[in-house]
Parts: structure tokens; sequence; C-alpha cells
């Protein structure tokens, strides 16, 4: 039993990629060594990285595959042994299986008799496997953009290979990457160890021998520094924390071999400037961790995690060089925050016409034209539906949502695009209606974001919305596939969340009204808003696909009925009676298809005597029919949904008792007159007939 | 007794001198050193000294100070951290050694810079110059949290795939100035010292006015009909020579010394003219985003078009 380790070299992997690329490399070197029968039962693979290296280390290793007994089937008996002696058929086959013609066997097959062949075949080594297939495998890892490093352009990775480490326990295992023949020579942190090669004796030594040249290959281990160290130096603030931010802790995860991690200070009269601006100023720019103090607000502090050891002395200087590139950069967002003020954004409205939204429809002082004239019916609509709000204020938001986009400051930090209109509305006295409107008009960017907690940021971001899709879908950039370059499917699952999440009494064909679309290009839309609405309510709902179905097919307008009537019959479908309803309505479908595909009249079932499971079957519909309805308008679908199962006893005798297509055509007719209005009677909440039954 | 310097003690290197220890080195490692290139860039890259020297299959290796005008960044010389007009030492390693990078870290160290003291990172940072149909991946260097050099791997120019590629490593020099002097502006940057008086001269005194009297005409007096006639009247003629290069390139009884003599290295330097003319139209708001790729469009078709010419022209004969 042997250790494989294998460790790529390469130059600094960008931080995004690492993590992929190496469960990818364990994921191959596991499904290499399980496919050659290398891994014994109780093997364990472990994954590694750092910037500059990815690895792998299998423990319980195979050091060769187990010999291996096959019989081969050769040419028929006949063929090959003529009067007992070998033809050259038989010498052939002999010869490709390598046994001696005199070891052919003679084997009976339903076919007739054939000549075999016992082949033994030795396990080959696992160097030698590893050797011949792993390059292979490393260099069909994804990366998100390759590139060529040697002359004729032999291979393309992410960054260049440097070195190769392959061992079998302290043996080296000869294969060749990129040109380099890997070796047992690592290389440790750049600067705490220097270039000189770092010897890995064995397989299993490969975390220690790199810890000794101070790189901790360990990714959970980094993040474990990482983490601590954050907590350790936040402590040298009373009451202080630091601002919990994963993606950015992967992210120095990712930038570090030795982590370790520096407090500094800013002067406190940046805390002027919005916490917004600082804080994307130190994540996005910086990769430093905000401050939080006891009240929760922004302490003029930054966490900084090197890549290095520090003690006393090196702290001040790294520190001091940290705190100097965020202090130039807290200057200029001052700078730009001061500088924007001097034309409020009221007065940025015409600037708007020189900056392009879209090449083939116009400036943004087009858009914003638009999205007022969306926001007025939609304004009306609220309006009629007597939910409270500050339309003046709402027209105002929606007419300096975008000025932001001519500021020094937006244009320094696109990020927060439409949080900086908010901010200066705000600091420009344009009043906190207007202001927050302006601000939240981009939330939810994602389906876990919160969706504007206020009535003007919703109908604001309603409104831009869905004038950018049907002016995109107009232009033909409607999504493809995987394509979506302008982002139209999250802008459409934002108007289902917050249609679904609001108290706005609006559907899906108010929003396309107040669109002003029409035609084919309303027909695109609405197809595509109903894609979206189907993906939140099973992606995002989790409502199983056939309750989704039946509840669209019903009605696919209103949002958050749509979600309550899905919600009732989530809780029924299980039910005996309910499962029995569902196979009813099954049939009446199909049967009313046949009846239409034959030509049958559908009549009525009103003036004709019809058997007493039937004339049953009509006085409990027409009974129910009212109630149900009653109870769809009061939303109480899980009453309504109750009520139809008992349906299910009247239901079941009828289609027992009773031949629908019955060859009078009277009768027939009445008949399917009886099933159809049942069938349009009960299906308002969902139409049953989508429900998988056992 | 000699007097010991101590590393604390010495006082940090003027911009110069950084400029000196900088070129010395890539010197000692078989660079040529050339001057700046003498026509308007917005980067060392453009230059053609990398521009056109990285297509091909010959090696070179060359090193330059460049200054490199940026029109709209220009600030009246009031933002301590930004100018019109900064300085890259822009290097090309064509091919890159393979030790490259640690050749990198060691031109920092002969530039004062002990790595040891501090924070270094290799950052993405993948580099592209659309209207040059050229892009290639890297990293920004991280110092203590300063971005002091873009290091790309090119590997497309022209719009053509390099065979070999080249390692461009394009160092900043005022920001590596204001770290290493500790100073907050660019313009108390210590650019020279009289070793007999210790009398400085400062980044200020030596660029000071520019910054202002070029940020006063890039933004304000610089004359859009006329920047616009400039522009046409150089892309017409780098069009013309274009067309005359294309023609003759593709003429089978040309001979190559009919084609080596053909001048496209002064095409190219009409193509950068209508590249900073843009610039400048581009600071002065004369540009709108609807004309902006449009116009970028006119000059990838002159820088691309010498580059493509300049590959058949380098194989001639």
């Amino acid at each position: 039993m042997s250790d494989f380790l294998f460790e790529l070299g390469l130059e600094e992997i960008p931080a995004r990629m690492i993590a992929g690329a190496e469960a990818e490399l364990g994921r191959r070197v596991n499904d290499l060594l399980t496919r050659e029968r290398l891994l014994t039962e109780d093997a364990a693979l472990s994954t590694y990285s750092t910037p500059r290296r990815l690895a792998v280390l299998a423990e319980g290793v195979r050091s060769r595959q187990e010999d291996s007994e096959e019989q081969l089937t050769g040419p028929s008996w006949k063929v090959a042994f003529k009067d007992g002696a070998p033809t050259s058929a038989a010498e052939a086959f002999a010869k490709k299986a390598g046994v001696a013609v005199a070891d052919l066997e003679k084997i009976a097959t339903p076919k007739g008799e054939y000549v075999g062949a016992n082949v033994k075949r030795l396990g080959r080594s696992a160097a030698e496997i590893l050797a011949s297939d792993l390059p292979k495998e490393v260099f069909a890892i994804y990366w998100a953009k390759n590139m060529y490093w040697r002359a004729g352009k032999p291979e393309r990775m992410v960054r260049p290979v440097r070195w190769v480490v392959a061992l079998l326990d302290s043996e080296i295992v000869p294969l060749e990457i990129a040109g380099i023949a890997a070796g047992r020579a690592s290389r440790g942190h750049r600067v705490l160890h220097g270039e000189a090669p770092v010897a890995v004796e064995a397989a299993s030594a490969y975390v220690d021998t790199l810890r000794a040249a101070s790189v901790v290959v360990s990714v959970a281990e980094r993040r474990h520094i990482i983490r601590k160290a954050l907590d350790a130096a936040t402590r040298a603030v009373a009451g202080a924390r630091w601002r919990e931010d994963e993606p950015l802790v992967e992210t120095v995860v990712h930038l570090t071999e030795w982590p370790s991690v520096i407090l500094g200070n800013f002067e406190a009269k940046y805390l002027e400037l919005p916490e917004e601006v600082l804080v994307t100023v130190m994540r996005d720019h910086q990769k430093y961790f905000a401050v939080e103090g006891a009240n929760g607000k922004l302490a003029a502090c930054f966490l900084a995690v090197l890549n290095t050891k520090v003690d006393g002395e090196g702290a001040a200087i790294i520190r001091h060089g940290n705190a100097r590139v965020l202090r130039a950069r807290f200057k200029d967002a001052r700078f730009f925050w001061d500088f924007d003020q001097k034309t409020p954004l009221t007065a940025r409205v015409e600037s708007l016409k020189s900056v392009t939204f879209q090449k083939e429809l116009g400036s943004y002082a087009w858009k914003t034209e638009q999205n007022l004239a969306v926001a007025r019916v939609l304004a009306a609509t609220v309006k009629a539906g007597s939910v409270a709000f500050d339309e003046a204020a709402l027209l105002k938001a929606v007419e300096l949502a975008k000025t932001d986009l001519t500021t020094g400051l937006v244009k320094e930090f696109t990020e927060l695009q439409g949080i900086i209109g908010g901010l200066y509305a705000r600091a420009q006295g344009l009043g906190e209606r207007v202001a927050l409107a302006i601000y939240e008009q981009y939330t939810p960017a994602s389906m876990e974001e919160e969706i504007p907690p206020s009535i003007e940021g919703q109908l604001l971001g309603i409104a831009d919305r869905i004038q950018t899709i049907v002016a995109m879908f107009g232009i033909g950039n409607a999504p493809t596939g995987s394509k979506d370059p302008f982002a139209l499917r999250r802008a459409a699952n934002a108007i289902v969340k917050i249609l679904a999440e609001s108290d706005l009494p609006l559907t899906l064909s108010d929003v396309l009204a107040a669109s002003g679309a029409d035609g084919a290009n309303r027909d695109q839309v609405v197809t595509f808003l109903r894609e979206r609405l189907h993906f939140y309510l099973k992606d995002i709902y989790n409502f199983a696909y056939d309750v989704v179905n039946a509840v669209l097919a019903a009605d696919s307008d209103d949002v958050r009925g749509a979600i309550a009537r899905a919600e009732a019959l989530r809780a029924v479908r299980g039910s005996e009676d309910f499962a029995a309803i569902s196979v009813a309505f099954k049939r009446i479908k199909n049967i009313v298809r046949q009846a239409a595909e034959k030509g049958f009249v559908i009549g009525s079932a009103t003036r004709i005597q019809l058997a007493p499971e039937a004339q049953r079957l009509a006085e409990a519909s027409a009974s129910l029919a009212p109630q149900v309805a009653r109870l769809r308008e009061q939303r109480a679908y899980a009453d309504a949904l109750a009520l139809i199962a008992t349906l299910r006893p009247v239901v079941d005798t009828f289609f027992d008792k009773v031949l629908v297509l019955d060859p009078d055509e009277k009768i027939r007719g009445a008949h399917l007159g009886l099933i159809d209005e049942v069938f349009r009677n009960f299906s308002g909440i969902a139409d049953f007939s989508e429900i998988v039954t056992p | 007794m000699p007097v010991i310097q101590t590393a604390s003690t010495k006082s940090p290197l003027t911009f110069q001198d950084l400029l000196f220890r900088l070129q010395s080195f890539w010197a000692e490692r078989g660079c040529v050193l050339q001057q700046p290139y003498d026509v308007e860039v917005g980067a060392g890259t453009m230059a053609p000294e990398t521009f056109l020297r990285v297509l091909g299959p010959k090696p070179y290796k060359v090193g330059y100070a460049q200054p490199s005008r940026r029109p709209a960044d220009g600030r009246y010389g009031e933002n301590p951290n930004r100018l019109f007009k900064h300085t890259q030492f822009q290097l090309i390693l064509k091919p890159p050694p393979k030790n490259v990078q640690e050749l990198y870290l060691e031109s920092l160290e002969a530039m004062g810079i002990d790595l040891r003291q501090h924070d270094l990172k290799f950052e993405e940072d993948n580099w592209e110059w659309p209207a040059g149909g050229a892009w290639g991946v890297g990293w920004q260097v991280m110092l203590d949290g300063l971005e002091i050099t873009q290091f790309t791997y090119f590997q497309q120019c022209g719009g053509m795939d390099l065979d070999p590629i080249c390692a461009e490593l394009t160092y900043g020099m005022e920001r590596i100035a204001q770290f290493l002097q500790d100073v907050d502006s660019i313009y108390d940057i210590v650019w020279a010292r009289d070793p007999e008086t210790g009398a400085a001269a400062t980044y200020g005194d030596v660029r000071l006015e520019e910054e202002l009297q070029f940020s006063v005409y890039n933004f304000e007096y610089a004359d859009v009909p006329r920047l616009w006639e400039h522009f046409n009247s150089y892309e017409a003629e780098a069009q013309a020579l274009l067309h005359q290069a294309g023609a003759l390139m593709a003429d089978e009884k040309a001979s190559a010394a009919d084609k080596k003599r053909f001048p496209l290295l002064a095409t190219y330097e009409l193509a950068l003219k209508c590249s900073n003319l843009f610039n400048l139209l581009d600071a002065r708001g004369a540009i709108s985003v609807t004309e902006r790729v449009g116009v970028i469009g006119r000059i990838r078709n002159l820088a691309v078009g010498v580059a493509k010419a300049y590959a058949v022209q380098q194989e001639a004969g």
C-alpha cells in the first residue's frame, strides 16, 4: 500500500478559480485510481491548494493492479485446426493473444466450437498508469480563462506550470507536464522561504514539509487561521467586531500561502462619507474587512489580510502602506462626493441625453421618459386598488433615478449606482420617499435579496425593469439558452419577486399593460414572464412541477394568488380523495379531447332525462360550483379544494356506471356537456388533470 | 571610520534614481534600453517597441520609460494622486524566461524594496486594448495594498495570436516613488537631489505646470472641430498608406526589398496620432457614447491593419 502525492506548481492562479480546480483535480485523480483498480477500500483522498499550487494526496493506493485472467475467443475450431494441425488462423490468434499455439483450447459455445486462449494480464504498476494517464487529466481541468506560454503553443492552462511533484511514497513517478518532469522539488513561500527548492521526501510528509517552508497548503486551515486572526486583531478595538463577509474571506484564503492580519486606521473625518462608499472601497477595491463599533456603525479602522508573517516593526510598515492607499482612495471618493453635490440631481436630467442606454433604443433621457410613462399607468392601477403611496414622490424618483450615472462617484464605483443616487437625493433634501425609491431601485439584485420596503421603490423597480424587458425584446435582444447578456431574466425574476412579496394590487398583465407592449412583442413577453413565474414557484418556492403546472394552467397572471393556490394544492394533493379527483379530471380531459377529434357535439345536460348517476353528478356540480366560486373569491383555496374533494363519490360512480360516449347522439352530447361543465366549474384554482397520480 | 548607512537612515531613492536602477537592472540582464517613443501614446504598450515588436517569432528584450498621456485623467495638478501624464517603465521579454516572476521580484529589490518587510500579492488582472486587437492575462502586483505593476502575458496583438508570447511588465513609476518616499502627494516626490547641496527638485517643480496647462487645454481650449479635422486627416493618410501596403504585400512580383522599405512604421505613427486625438476629443466631452464605438472601430482598423501588414512584411525575404 502506498501514498500518492501530486502537486502542480503554477504561477499565481486567479483566486476565484482555485476552489473549483482543486475539487476537480481531486475528482479526476480519484476517478483515475478507481477506474484502474488502484484504490484500496480504506483509501483516503485529500486535496490542497494555494495560489501557486494544486495538490492531491491519496493514501491507500495499490502499488500495482492485481493480475487478472481473461478468456479470449478466436476463430472457429474448424478453421483453426485442419486435421489436428494448426492453420495460419490459429497461429495468428495465438500471436495476438500472446500465448503458444499449444496452449489454445477448444471451447464450446452455442454457435459451435471455437478456439479459446486463457490470457493472464499482469497488473500494471501504479507508477506506470499515473505517468501515462495523469497528465491528460490535469490538462482536462476546466479554467475560466486559459493562456499559452511556451513557443509553438503546445498547451494551454490558466497560468504557466513551473514545477511538478509526483511521488508514490518516496519514489518519483516519472510523469511530465508541459515539458516539466515531475520530481520531489516543491517551492515554499516566495518571500518567507525564498526560491530554494523544497524537497518533499515522501508523499505523506507533504503538508509538514510545506509548512516548514511557510506554506499552509490546507484551504480549511488557512480559512481558520484568517478568521481567528481577524477576531484577534479586532479585539484591539473595544467592543468592535469585523463585518462578516464570506465571499471576501474566500478570496483572501485563495490569495495567501501564509496568512496574517493587521488592523489599520483611517482618519475619522472620512466616516462622514456614506458607509456604502467606505465599505465598497475597502471590500471591492482593497479587499479589506470593515470594522464596526458596539453601536453597529463603522469604526475608523480596517483589517487587511497579508500573505506574510509580521512582527511589530513589519506590521507598522505594512499598516502604514495600506493605510496610505486607503486614505488616497477615500480622499478621491470625498472629492467626488463634494464635487458631485455642486450639480444637484435635478440639474442632471438634461445631461442624461448623452448617456446611452442602448444604441438602438436611445439615451437614458429616453429611458427616463419611457419609465415615467410606465410608472404613471402603474400608479393609476395601484391607486384604483386603494393602496396608499406618494405618487408625486414616485414620479420624482423615476425622473431622477438614472441621474447618478452622470456623477463622478458612480463613474468611480459603478457597483453603487442607484445607492449613490439615493444618498445624493437625501443630501439634497429631495424628500425621504424620493431618496429611498432611488436608493432601492436595483433591489432585489438576486433572489436572496429583500424587495424594496417602500411602495415607491417597488413601483420604480417594476417600471424600470418591465420597460427594459419590453424594449429589449422589441429589438431582438431576448435571452436565448444560456445567453442573457442584458440580464433580462434577472430583471423579470425581480418583478415576479416584488409582486409576490409586496402588497401591490398588480397582476402580470397590469404590469404589461403599463409597459404599453402590444402585438407579437407582448405575446413574447407574456410567455417570458410566465416562464419566470414558473421558475419562481418551482425553484424558489420548491413546489413540485405538477403542482406548478396545474396552478399556472388555471391562471398565471396573479402572482400572489398563484402562490396561495399552489400552497393549498400542495397540502391536499396527497389525499386519496384528491388523487381520485385528479384521475377523474384527467379522464374528462381525454374524453372531451377524443370527442372533439371525432367531431362529437357537446350538448347540454339540462333538458334530457339522464341516468341517475349522471343526474346526481349534475346536481352535485350545480350545488358545489357557487360555493367553490365564493371560497375562491375569498382566496380560501384550501376550503375550496376540500369541498371539491367531496365530489369524489359521485364522480367515481358516474364513471363506473355511465357510458359517457353513448351511441345515442343526444345522450352522448348531454354527457359531454355535463363533464365539460364539471371541469370548468372546478378548474379555477388549478387544472387537476396536470397532477401526477400514482 | 567610514560612515555606515543602514536601511533606515539612508534617504530613499529619487524618482530618477529609481529609473536608473530599474534600467541598469534590466540592461544587466540583456535588455535593449530604448528612449521613450516621441509620439503621444496612452500607454507604453502602444509604442511600436511593444506593439509591433511582439509580432512574429524574433526574440526581443526591451525596456523604456514611457510618458503616457490620458487627457481625461488630468486634474489641473490639484489631485494628489491623479495625472494627465504619468510614467510607465515598460518592459518586454519575448519569449518570457521561466523565472520571469523571480526576475521581476529582484528588480523590485534593486529599487530598494525589501520584500521581507512588505506584503506582496499577485492578483488576477487581465489586460486588453480593444483598439489594438491586443489582450493578455496576468496580474496586478500589489505591494502593501498598492498596485505597483501590471504584469501581463501578451496573448494576442493586432488580432493575431502571438508565438512566442511575451511578458510585459509595466511599472507605475510615480506610485512606486510615492510608496518608497512615503509621500501623500505625487507632487512631493523628490525627482532629483543635488549631491552637493542636498537641494531637491520635486515632481511638482518639474511637472506641475505641465499638468495644469494641459488640463486647461484638454478640457477647455482644445478646438473640437479642428481636432476632428486632424483626426480625419491623419486617418485618411493612414488609410491610403494601408491600402498601398495591402496591394504591395499581396503582390507576388514585388521584391522583398520593395516590401521591406514600405513605411509601415510611419503609418503606425499616424494611427497613434488618431488615438491621441480620440482621447482629447473624449476629454472635451465631444464624443457621445453612441459615437464612441464607431470611432474606436476606426482606430482599430488602422492599428490592426498596420499590425497585420507588418507581420507580412517581417516574413518578406
